[in-house]
């Protein structure tokens, strides 16, 4: 052990694996339900363009999608990364995953944001 | 001492046994495991596809069309119901361990775990509703 103890980042990343734990757990499956199962097969109406875009750009749609992407986003990141570790194992490949996985996030997150700025 | 082709030494240079790839596969309890931290790649999808819904939008009218109807096709509705299945996961076992993440106290008394759960799958319940019915109102 150092003497000098290192402040661990490590709670910051739980914690938005634990907020994006909540909010997807509140909010993806009923987006999945509606987008990926109601809608195609015809159980309900697809909202029509001109709603669906004049609803997705309110600024609090816009704040709310993109808190909910985000957090989902680094959910999936810190969650993925002890998958890997424990199992497949692959703890002695941890810098890679770190950048596969909080970097790819944070990729997403900056897609997300220019999408949902310039909509 | 000589290693055996299972065990590897680790920095200490002390032998540590070596647990195989798949150790999660023999039980049902692990794999349950491995399955529920595999709901986040679910997770993550949505939110690029959430992504995506925006980008369509953004394009205009045709490319919105478009979108919807890419989700007609019987590969994505299979897609989205093992995704459905994934997030049910996640979300269920999520809200079943809320109260060994969260002690609510109120003055000494401590709120019963059973409380806890109740008001996730309430507010569960709320957010699901509410979220349907911005999307659907006609």
């Amino acid at each position: 052990m150092s003497k000098t103890p290192k402040i661990s980042n490590e709670p910051f990343w739980w914690a938005l694996f634990g907020a994006g734990g909540v909010v997807s757990a509140l909010f993806i499956p009923v987006l999945i339900v509606i987008f990926g199962l109601a809608i195609p097969l015809g159980w309900v109406e697809a909202p029509d363009y001109q709603s669906m875009r004049v609803l997705l750009a309110s600024p609090v749609t816009r704040l709310l999608l993109f808190g909910i992407i985000t957090l989902c986003l680094f959910h999936w990141a810190h969650r993925f990364r002890f998958t890997l570790y424990d199992g497949l194992q692959l703890k002695h490949l941890e810098s890679l995953i770190l950048v596969l996985t909080y970097g790819s996030a944070m990729v997403a997150v900056i897609f997300a944001g220019i999408a949902i700025w310039t909509l | 001492m000589a290693p055996t082709s299972r065990n590897t030494s680790n920095r200490s240079g002390r032998l540590v046994q070596r647990v195989p790839i798949f150790w999660w596969i023999k039980k049902w309890n692990y794999t349950k495991f491995i399955l529920r931290e595999l709901s986040s790649v679910a997770v993550a999808a949505y939110a690029v596809v959430l992504i995506f819904l925006v980008h369509a939008v953004s394009g205009g009218p045709a490319e919105y069309q478009e979108f919807m109807e890419l989700f007609q096709r019987p590969f994505w509705i299979g897609l989205n119901v093992v995704a459905l299945a994934f997030v049910l996961l996640h979300s269920v076992t999520w809200f079943n361990l809320a109260p060994k993440a969260m002690v609510i106290r109120v003055g000494n008394w401590i709120v019963p775990p059973k409380f806890i759960v109740a008001a996730n799958y309430a507010a569960w319940i709320v957010v699901s509703a509410a979220v349907a019915w911005i999307l659907l109102e006609p």
